[in-house]
């Protein structure tokens, strides 16, 4: 579903990646390890799009299309999620209203109706049951006042209304405490499907506990410098990220 | 690369849909401005001896008046011999037949979307269609008449109310209240009255549709709204212009009067042509607008959407005369290109446990520059008197300013005054999280615009918060490439 060829990526004129190999077939969650500054996240932002990622070379095959040549608002569209880091407030905007223009916009794309607030306000509440999430954050403006688990609770919200065909993480482990990661992890577990693929950025092992992964892949210096199965993340959590540096 | 082509600099021409000009025989007095010319206008409205007196008054006192430049904003000097004073279409309709407008006008309404005849208007507004210097038409004026609300040109209430109109005429803005004001009381040729009786509600919104026309004409029409008591009135005008070159003078005064718990709502949504993309032409929109708290607990609401004109410069405020009266002031202004504004208000609390509210929320893009001026004043005698101001400012792109100057006077020390402000860019990230989202970019800075102005757009009635927010949307096109 995902071909990444020898991609390379700047920010602000710094060459962050060097080059990266990587595919990623339906069904399967990938874990992208490494330490800090190895360019995961920018993995991250490169692949949706993000306007101060430039990439500099090699190619993204995403169901066959070139990624890199989409507009990013097209690339959501066309199925390629990403929960963020750090989910941006827009204030007067409310939720449940820039959700159904989302989910709306995805829809005319794929060419099926729109739906209207009463159809859409009973899909929100098939997700929200799902995802055992309260349906009060969605009468708030986007984001706005929520606390960081709240933030991130929203995007998993976001991504299960979306529907995406490949789901990108990027450290939505960060700055949760263990219940607010639990829930996250059960969200992005119910999602799991042999239709959809997610790729899970994180720093620490400790959100695989609860999102086992099919594959991991340790980043550092820009390449992916090791790859594994599950257990290569517990290696690391034992072993840090000293070794794999060093070799 | 598609994504890197992403920046919120580029800025591109956009569209004023509004900007045809039509061709219609007009009965246009020379340029230049002198007594004769104040004289002209007046016989040419048939006025009485008193009206004139008035003009020539404001004019001898404008002849000694300076042009304000306190303002932040620029501009060359205006020429006010360079401006016709009066021009209006030559097939005047008799006063109450829509048959008599001339078909060339009422096209042109209709291509606004201001169609005259009554069966075709927005169920529940009556409007008075305003071209160049003359009132063309006034909509359900019988059906108003009957209920005792009269609604009707300027020039025809000084004809058939003359004691209302006298009474009222500059109780609220003088003639020596400023410059462009003692202008407007000299040349102002139509605009519209209203008038509602004590204990009436009017049962639909009432609007006037102002459209300049003709080449090198200002348009310095007059409104006087006046609620008797207990009564209710919710008004709404509109305004556009064709694209020119030249910049065109618009002065206008707003007068309006709540006596005791009446109420005025009182919204503009201002979109004369704002120039083009290099700041070329475009209306000079100086405005005196002011209402009047006479009465106990009345209540006076201004709602202003301003998208267009090259220049804006209008404060509407309240003078808080009767004791618990509230005066309210919503604003949103955007500059897009090369416009400029320096808008706010006026609260000006003189009596017991008055209350007023001013929300200003202004855009800024392009080279636009976006100044909030606002002025709270209480009164030693006004005991108990809050205020509450709330200014946002709100940038796209970084060639553009927004600027605030609060000013404060207070003299009674129970007075409650609070004051918020904050500016914040449209960021880069806002819009990428909208566009990860599966939102185009445009769908995407309308979204987190109107966001912005949902506090203000609320108070409009509920026919104009669409129109107003898809002008909103057109206003800024292009601001974001």
């Amino acid at each position: 579903m995902l071909e990444i060829k020898n991609l390379q990526v700047t920010a602000e004129d710094k060459e962050i990646l060097r080059g990266i190999d990587l595919s990623v077939n339906k069904g399967e969650v990938h874990a992208i390890m490494g330490p800090n500054g190895s360019g995961k996240s920018t993995l991250a932002r490169a692949l949706s799009g993000h306007p101060e990622y430039q990439v500099t070379g090699g190619q993204v095959l995403f169901e066959g299309r070139d990624l890199l040549d989409m507009d990013p608002d097209e690339r959501a569209r066309e199925g390629v999620f990403m929960a963020f880091q750090y989910p941006v407030e827009i204030a007067g905007v409310n939720n449940a209203y820039f959700l159904k223009a989302a989910l709306n916009a995805k829809r005319k794309h794929q060419g099926l109706p729109e739906l209207d607030a009463m159809e859409f306000m009973s899909l929100v509440n098939d997700k929200a049951k799902l995802l055992e999430i309260d349906k009060s954050m969605l009468s708030r403006a986007v984001n706005e006042g929520f606390s960081g688990g709240e933030k991130k609770r929203n995007e998993i919200f976001q991504m299960a209304l979306l529907e995406p065909t490949l789901a990108i993480l990027d450290e939505t482990d960060s700055g949760l405490d263990i219940d607010a990661l639990k829930l996250v992890a059960n969200g992005v577990n119910a999602m799991r499907s042999p239709e959809r693929a997610f790729i899970v950025v994180t720093h620490y092992q400790r959100l695989l506990n609860y999102i086992v992964p099919d594959f991991v892949h340790v980043l550092s210096g820009g390449r992916i410098v090791k790859s594994g199965g599950k257990e290569l993340a517990l290696e690391l959590e034992q072993k840090g990220y000293g070794w794999i540096e060093a070799a | 690369m598609s994504t890197s082509t992403e920046t919120i600099e580029q800025l591109a021409t956009r569209e004023y849909k509004y900007g045809f000009v039509t061709d219609v025989e007009s009965e246009t007095i020379p340029k230049g401005l002198n007594e004769d010319i104040v004289r002209l206008i007046s016989a040419k409205k048939n006025e009485p001896d008193w009206l004139l007196q008035w003009r020539l008054k404001a004019y001898r006192l404008w002849l000694t008046m300076k042009e304000p430049t306190w303002q932040n904003v620029k501009y060359d000097p205006i020429n006010y011999q360079d401006i016709v004073y009066y021009s209006a279409p030559k097939k005047r309709p008799a006063l109450n037949s829509l048959d008599d407008v001339d078909p060339e006008v009422k096209r042109t309404f209709d291509k606004l979307g201001i169609p005259l005849e009554e069966q075709k208007l927005l169920a529940g507004v009556a409007v008075d269609a305003v071209f160049d210097s003359v009132s063309v038409a006034t909509t359900f004026r019988e059906k108003l008449a009957k209920m005792g609300i009269i609604f009707m040109s300027f020039s025809e209430a000084v004809q058939h109310h003359p004691d209302l109109v006298r009474k009222y005429l500059g109780s609220v803005v003088p003639h020596t209240d400023n410059f462009f004001a003692a202008l407007n009381s000299a040349v102002f040729s139509d605009g519209s009255f209203v008038y509602v009786p004590k204990g009436v509600r009017c049962p639909m919104e009432l609007s006037t549709y102002f459209r300049i026309n003709a080449k090198d004409t200002g348009q310095f029409e007059r409104t006087l709204i006046v609620a008797d008591e207990g009564s209710y009135v919710s008004y709404l005008e509109g305004c556009t212009a064709p694209m020119r070159d030249e910049n065109q003078l618009h002065a206008a005064v707003v007068e309006l009067v709540a006596l005791d718990d009446a109420t005025i709502k009182y919204s503009t949504i201002q979109n004369w042509y704002p120039g083009d993309k290099d700041g070329k032409g475009g209306i000079y929109n100086f405005v005196t607008k002011r209402g009047l708290c006479a009465g106990r607990r009345s209540k006076i609401t201004w709602t202003q959407v301003e998208t267009g004109s090259a220049i804006t410069w209008k404060y509407p405020g309240c003078i808080l005369q009767g004791d618990g009266s509230i005066g309210e002031f919503y604003s949103v202004a955007t500059t897009n290109n090369w416009q400029q504004a320096d808008t706010g208000t006026k609260m000006i609390h003189l009596g017991k446990n008055t209350r007023s509210t001013i929300v200003s929320k202004g855009i800024s893009a392009g080279h636009g520059q976006n100044t909030y001026r606002g002025l709270v004043r209480v009164g030693k005698n006004a005991v108990h008197a809050r205020n509450y101001s709330q200014c946002d400012s709100l940038l796209i792109g970084d060639k553009c300013g927004a600027h605030t100057f609060p000013y404060l006077e207070i003299r009674n020390t129970s007075a409650r005054v609070e004051h918020e402000a904050s500016t914040s860019k449209i960021g880069e990230d806002q819009i990428f999280y909208c566009r990860q989202r599966g939102l185009p970019t445009e769908d995407a800075v309308n979204m987190i615009v109107s966001g912005f102005c949902k506090e203000v757009f609320r108070e409009l009635p509920m026919e104009f918060a669409v129109e107003a927010q898809k002008l909103l949307s057109v206003s800024l096109e292009g601001s974001v490439g």
